[in-house]
């Protein structure tokens, strides 16, 4: 039997896509329109002018301060992206592969996942007892006689800054490689074995190019992550480390909005190219469908 | 049930082989004494099996899903570890050792080919890892794939392949590794009826060019009855019967092996257990002959031969008639049926 149908297919498409479409349009196509167009107004202290003011662009390509801070934020991607990378492997591929039963594979995940029930000022403020002058870390290097006096940069650094990010940012990246692992069927592996392949020479071989897609998806994760963030920066650094998206708070806290769109619509542009050289890495469509 | 240890090993060896092993002096190529596998309390998938295969047999493990043939399979691979027992491999034990030591080279049922690597890259896999240079490697590889006439998709990805070309590489890329015994984990069950049977063949070939034992996990008993110098049949984690094809067929062992090959009638005649042959059973009473009245449920035309079933007591028994035979006859289905055999045909079953 053949329903008679009206309204062409090409019509229907268009209906269905067109609830996405205006979200899409109105959320965010015209929003990002908008900062573009006013990184191109003048302003003072407390308003925008609708008048051409080319001098916040000429700030953020030129000045040497925006790049110290876009450097720092490269700084912090790649040295998270490193050790997350580097630590999600190591735990993934003892989930997929070490970790015999379903049960004890997902009782180990959610021990790495229960600490983010909490909220991020809560997991901010929680790492003082740990780090701080009298935290944990330094009593315990102070008792073994390590140190004589407590490490001051533990606690609001840099190095504070980048265990935050790593402690969040692991559990995204483990899962991902997780995710791509457990579609490697276990004959392959076996196969891998029976052609005497050792342990190692499985990883890189067989492991590491089938979980490509999972390592890109799981290294958006962090790049986004880590480039859009100011909270962590301005929590677990009191302040002192200042990055290209910390500014761009700051000038938003201070009305500067031209300058501020500014230094996002340059910030998108870089975002978009990385997650852009990332999908060309990997087939990220076929990883989702399955 | 020791049954394989009666068999006497010079009956069931095959012709010399074309090419010979390296290693000689060994009169069997893969051993299994009294090996069990457990997987926790309960009945054991495995239970004390023995068996031992001749030197350069084709061995095929047949039985029903979850009778342990694939276990007894991975075991042998060491892909499984055996709980109590041992497995030797052309004389030497190799019962704990990892895969790639015992001289043995799994083909898997899924195949399992490296997805991100070409035919040639794949077949060529283990002698990378073993660093071989790569100008050699893929010449060695060529080979191999001209052995399964695949050289000519050699720089093919695995998704570019269809179900039976993926095959043919999986099985270069065992073969590659010289196993002494190659192990296949139902080759055969993804292909459709026709390339089955030209891959069968093709099995048999290689086998007998390059004198291994091939031992071969089915639940077919066709592809069995073709192939195996040596046919395991199992049940319920033991050996039913091991003996060559023409035995398991003509005198099978116990009602289930009879049933499970098909083609036979299991009958109680004189208060004992029997088999016939469905080819020798007629359609109606003969003079001299035993008989069985039931009705007749089903007929199917099979081309030359035409099935035909007598249903008595719920029990059905089957009669294989010859086409000419039956038009001559022309029964009809719901008419009272008469299936009769000659006492001589009766095989009693253990």
């Amino acid at each position: 039997m053949r329903l008679a149908n009206p309204i062409p297919p090409r019509i229907v498409s268009m209906i269905q896509v067109a609830p996405m479409a205006l979200i899409f349009t109105t959320m965010v196509l015209l929003p990002l329109g908008l900062i573009f167009v006013v990184s191109f107004l003048d302003y003072d202290f407390a308003r925008v002018f609708p008048e051409l003011y080319l001098g916040s662009w000429e700030d953020v390509l030129t000045s040497q301060l925006t790049r110290d801070l876009y450097a720092k934020t490269f700084k912090f991607v790649a040295i998270v992206w490193a050790v997350t990378a580097l630590l999600g492997f190591c735990i993934a591929y003892f989930l997929a592969f070490h970790v015999r039963t379903m049960t004890v594979r997902l009782m180990l995940l959610a021990t790495v996942a229960i600490p983010f029930w909490t909220s991020g000022p809560i997991r901010a403020v929680s790492w003082v007892p740990l780090l701080g002058r009298e935290g944990l870390v330094n009593q315990a290097l102070m008792g073994l006689g390590i140190t004589s006096e407590p490490l001051s940069w533990l606690m609001y650094s840099e190095f504070a800054v980048l265990i935050a990010y790593v402690h969040l940012l692991t559990l995204p990246m483990i899962v991902c490689m997780v995710n791509s692992m457990g579609k490697i069927p276990p004959s392959v592996i076996q196969a891998a074995q029976d052609a005497g392949a050792s342990e190692w020479q499985i990883i890189r071989d067989i492991i590491l190019p089938l979980i490509r897609p999972g390592i890109a998806i799981g290294t958006i994760f962090v790049v986004t992550a880590v480039m859009g963030d100011a909270f962590i920066v301005k929590q677990m650094s009191g302040g002192q480390v200042n990055t290209a998206t910390m500014a761009i708070v700051t000038e938003l806290n201070a009305f500067m909005y031209p300058p501020a769109a500014a230094k996002s619509v340059v910030m998108l542009v870089i975002v978009l190219a990385l997650v852009g050289v990332l999908l060309r890495f990997a087939d990220i469509r076929k990883e989702l469908q399955r | 049930m020791n049954l394989a240890l009666k068999q006497d090993p010079a009956e069931i060896s095959p012709k010399a082989p074309k090419l010979q092993q390296a290693t000689m002096g060994h009169r069997f190529d893969a051993e299994l004494v009294a090996v069990t596998k457990r997987y926790g309390p309960g009945a054991p998938a495995v239970d004390d099996i023995s068996l031992r295969i001749p030197r350069g047999s084709y061995c095929c493990l047949l039985g029903p899903s979850g009778c342990g043939k694939s276990t007894t399979l991975r075991m042998l691979a060491g892909h499984e570890d055996v709980t109590e027992g041992a497995i030797l491999i052309h004389g030497t034990e190799i019962t704990n050792k990892p895969p790639v030591e015992r001289g043995t080279s799994m083909m898997f049922q899924d195949y399992a080919l490296f997805p991100h690597l070409s035919a040639l890259d794949n077949v060529a896999f283990s002698l990378k890892v073993r660093g071989v240079a790569k100008e050699e490697r893929r010449n060695q590889a060529r080979e191999y794939l001209e052995l399964v006439q695949m050289d000519h998709l050699a720089e093919r990805l695995p998704n570019q392949l269809s179900g039976g070309q993926q095959q043919r590489v999986a099985l270069a890329r065992s073969l590659i590794t010289r196993p002494k015994v190659l192990l296949l984990d139902e080759p055969l069950s993804a292909l459709d009826p026709f390339l089955r049977i030209r891959m069968r063949a093709e099995l048999k070939r290689i086998q007998k060019e390059l004198g291994i034992s091939f031992i071969h996990v089915t639940h077919s008993q066709d592809e069995a009855l073709a192939l195996a110098d040596l046919i395991v049949v199992m049940n319920d984690a033991v050996i039913m019967q091991a003996a060559p094809a023409r035995e398991v067929f003509e005198t099978p062992a116990n009602a289930f092996v009879a049933r499970f090959l098909g083609g036979h009638n299991v009958i109680r005649s004189e208060g004992r257990e029997v088999s016939v042959r469905a080819d020798q059973c007629r359609l109606g009473r003969m003079p001299g002959m035993r008989a069985l009245e039931g009705v007749i449920g089903m007929i199917e035309y099979q081309g030359t031969q035409v099935r035909i079933t007598i249903t008595k007591d719920d029990e059905d028994y089957t009669v294989l008639m010859d086409a000419p035979t039956y038009f001559a006859q022309s029964p009809e289905i719901g008419e009272p049926g008469v299936m009769s055999w000659e006492a001589s045909d009766e095989h009693v079953l253990g």
